[in-house]
């Protein structure tokens, strides 16, 4: 026989500590069906036959948010055999109240009293024999940062599955209100509904999830018993809540001896005095965010010369995967030339983009479970929601928008630590337009050479400033026309300031890095082989034709009369308003979307008859061979093999040579068209990894898809007006 | 008078929360309810929201929330 025991308590009272510890290595995550909350699963280390499941962090069980929702949902419909509610022994009154919320439900419980540490570094002692009696089920005081008394628990908590020891009924109302709940209850028994006594309280607290699920007549006769003793106005819903903070006060007075005088300042208060002062609070947050930034990816850390953990991490992963790809390219060597490119360049090109992608995000999430777990998290929210108030969001979204600057990817992963379901959906979207490092060498190239007269740093420095501006824009239109419902408050527990346990931090890290290998990998793999197959195939592959005419017999045929061409000459009329409606320039915002960065070495190789060997040549004999070598020519010889590569990938991308492709200038003509092309890669959907996470994040396509829309809209819209206002100045 | 109004390191009791549904629920669930003492601890470095110390924790609200509790004997 296996028992299912689930873990219940509030956000912050080490739940996720003890679920490590007891499951070990053996966790499944997922999502609970129809929202972004996780669902965690495992079984006991100790025992194979004890699932044990983590219920998401909540301070109740009523009905208005998707975490309270799932919990009691779960509790009330699946029945576990047995619940351990961990409560935070260092605030307990707030703890308990979800305790008396989870005894109403009538499922055998313990109370794992955490934090015992604590509690004893404070001096305070709280006595246990006396908590159980007042709360009817057995309480076990562990520490689950360390293990301390957590097999115990687990006994006690096994032994009550077995024996289904249902809690005792506890006298937390008064009179008047325990016949009351008893008269409805009666009523709901007779009608045979299930779970009576759990619903009559509910029916009591007016709780629209409840009486949505019953009978009309049932509502009004209940409804009717209410006005009888309560009158019609009766506000039973705060009358229940405060009759159980009654309760929870007067059993907690009696079990617990304070010895600390309650004013007492503790590291934790100290620690807050620095990060939430009132003039150090932004510079502290600054270094903490440049911290942040610098760990993930930064290619100069710290100013040290070397790049960060995350960039180290992502080169080592990435030269290890080309020499797997040269392994490839040596067994494949006799193979058709189309399956060559797809395996080296289709399908081992697109789990190199994703793989290269996890060593930034592996180090990220690390860093953000530990700033989470620590307790800064919430105060940075704390002290940016004044600003974010302002355009819709709350103070949390800060650090997803900062991370948008680098990458899209963690960017939108970061989105994940926002707790309301609104500010994370519109917080996906604004990280899309911010310029990661991917969207600079499109910058690079058009101020180079479309704005080479001009001041190039203000021309990519407005772009900075532009993503920002739409940011703050759409966010304020989505608040206003989209998310119109779920203002959210903002009443925060700040939590104590905890060192966290490095496993905890790593678990944290891991799964949330697995999530994201697996499911945004599909995406980007799919999509980037799909992209892979535009561009280098055309109806002549499959008639012999591209065959017979390539001197190698490959079926595949150059980008410029490639599917993605057609592609490009079919959507084409429809960037003809921005002022860049020719094939070329389309192809280029398609294949932007595998990585950014791949804009300009489309064009340079849309643009072949600018980047013949000859202009290669003669343009890199500039160079001395000292240079040629830190470009990237082997020894300091001019090679022209390698020459177009490494023109693409070095001069392009930084926007070295002012002459680059002057065709691009026939297609391109105005500075008006240029910029707008710019803005609409800027702001138009980002790469495949950062929809792959976009998906991971907002759940479904259906989201995925309206969130992209927005992204296209925007990124329309603003293109479209730089090209007709700025037609007019430039 | 409410809890807006109170300087930091002022506590007192509160009477009763002024708001309803959602809201007032999500107040009296923090802990919130009438005859319980808080205290006011600091304001944010942009003076929005505010920290109040209640039931042996500490608890962010915005002013706008905090408005809704009444404050007084």
């Amino acid at each position: 026989m296996s028992y299912m025991i689930a873990l219940a308590g509030n956000p912050n009272c080490g739940k996720t500590s003890l679920f490590n510890e007891l499951t070990g290595s053996r966790q499944r995550v997922g999502n609970w069906p129809g929202v972004t909350v996780d669902k965690k699963e495992g079984t006991y280390k100790k025992d194979k036959e004890i699932e044990i499941l983590d219920l998401p962090g909540t301070y109740s069980l009523s009905p208005y948010s998707a975490e309270e929702i799932i919990a009691r949902n779960y509790l009330v419909k699946e029945k576990p055999d047995a619940v351990i509610n961990i409560v935070d022994g260092t605030s307990l009154e707030r703890n308990l109240y979800l305790t008396l919320q989870i005894l109403e439900t009538g499922i055998p419980t313990v109370i794992a009293l955490n934090m015992m540490d604590e509690v004893e570094d404070r001096g305070d002692e709280i006595h246990i024999e006396k908590l159980s009696r007042a709360f009817g089920v057995p309480v076990i005081p562990i520490v689950a940062r360390n293990g301390r008394g957590i097999w115990e628990l687990m006994e006690k908590a096994a032994e009550t599955a077995r024996e289904k020891r249902a809690p005792m009924k506890l006298p937390v109302f008064d009179k008047k209100l325990q016949e009351t709940i008893d008269q409805v209850k009666a009523l709901l028994e007779a009608e045979g509904e299930p779970d009576s006594g759990w619903k009559a309280v509910k029916l009591l607290e007016h709780d629209e999830n409840v009486r949505e699920q019953m009978k009309e007549d049932l509502k009004n006769q209940a409804g009717k018993l209410t006005a009888k003793r309560y009158g019609q106005e009766a506000d039973l819903e705060a009358e229940i809540a405060d009759q159980r903070y009654q309760y929870i006060t007067k059993a907690v007075k009696d079990a617990v001896t304070k010895h600390s005088a309650g004013c007492v300042e503790t590291k934790s208060d100290k620690l807050d005095k620095l990060f939430t002062n009132r003039i150090l609070a932004l510079p502290v947050f600054a270094v903490i965010m440049y911290l942040l930034f610098a760990c993930t990816n930064s290619e100069n850390f710290l100013f040290l010369g070397i790049p960060s953990p995350g960039i180290w991490l992502a080169g080592v992963v990435e030269s290890l995967w080309g020499g797997l790809t040269g392994l490839a390219e040596r067994a494949l060597a006799g193979a058709s030339p189309w399956i060559y490119s797809l395996v080296i360049d289709g399908i081992m090109g697109g789990l190199g983009s994703v793989l290269g992608f996890i060593p930034l995000v592996l180090v990220l999430y690390i860093l953000i479970s530990f700033l989470e777990d620590c307790g800064y998290m919430a105060r940075i929210a704390f002290v940016l929601d004044r600003i974010f108030r302002r355009f819709g969001l709350s103070g949390r979204s800060f650090i997803p928008l900062l991370q948008g600057f680098g990458c899209s990817v963690p960017a939108v992963m970061a989105t994940r630590t926002l707790e309301s379901e609104k500010d994370r959906k519109i917080t996906a979207i604004l990280a899309g337009f911010m310029p990661c490092g991917a969207k600079l060498p499109i910058f690079a190239l058009f101020a180079s050479t479309l704005f080479a007269d001009n001041n190039q740093t203000l021309v990519t420095y407005s772009l900075y400033v532009l993503s920002i501006v739409m940011a703050v824009l759409v966010s304020l239109l989505l608040n206003k026309f989209v998310f119109r419902e779920g203002t959210s408050n903002f009443i925060m527990e700040l939590p104590q300031y905890r060192i966290p346990t490095l496993k905890s931090v790593l678990i944290h890290g891991w799964e949330k890095v697995k999530g994201f290998a697996v499911k945004a990998g599909t995406v980007i793999f799919v999509s980037t082989v799909l992209i892979w197959f535009l561009s280098g195939f055309n109806l002549n592959s499959f008639n012999g034709k591209n065959a017979a005419e390539n001197e190698d017999g490959s079926i595949m045929c150059g980008m410029n009369d490639s599917f993605m061409a057609s592609v490009g000459n079919v959507i084409a009329p429809v960037f003809r308003p921005l002022g860049f409606g020719e094939w070329r320039p389309a192809v280029g915002v398609i294949t932007g979307w595998i990585a950014k960065e791949n804009v300009v070495v489309t064009f340079a190789q849309l643009y072949q008859e600018d980047v013949t060997e000859a202009y290669l040549e003669e343009y890199f004999s500039q160079y001395s061979p000292k240079e040629l070598e830190e470009l990237g020519f082997e020894g300091g010889v001019y090679n022209a093999e390698a020459a177009g590569d490494i023109y693409s990938e070095n001069i392009l991308f930084e926007g070295s040579d002012e002459n680059a492709l002057p065709h691009m200038r026939d297609d391109i003509q105005t500075k008006a068209a240029a910029y707008a092309y710019m803005v609409f890669n800027l702001l138009c959907m980002p790469c495949f990894a950062a929809v792959g996470a976009m998906k991971r994040e907002l759940k479904t396509w259906k989201e995925t898809g309206r969130a992209v829309a927005v992204q296209m809209a925007a990124a329309y819209t603003a293109a479209l007006l730089v090209n007709m206002v700025g037609g007019l100045f430039l | 008078m409410t809890l807006k109004e109170m300087k930091p390191g002022q506590s007192g009791r509160v009477r009763a929360i002024g708001a309803g549904g959602p809201l007032k629920r999500r107040i009296m669930d923090m802990g919130i309810t009438p005859g319980v003492e808080v205290k006011v601890i600091k304001t944010a470095p942009l003076g929005d929201p505010i920290e109040i110390h209640v039931r042996g924790y500490e608890l962010s609200l915005r002013r706008e929330e905090a408005l809704q509790i009444e404050m007084g004997d």
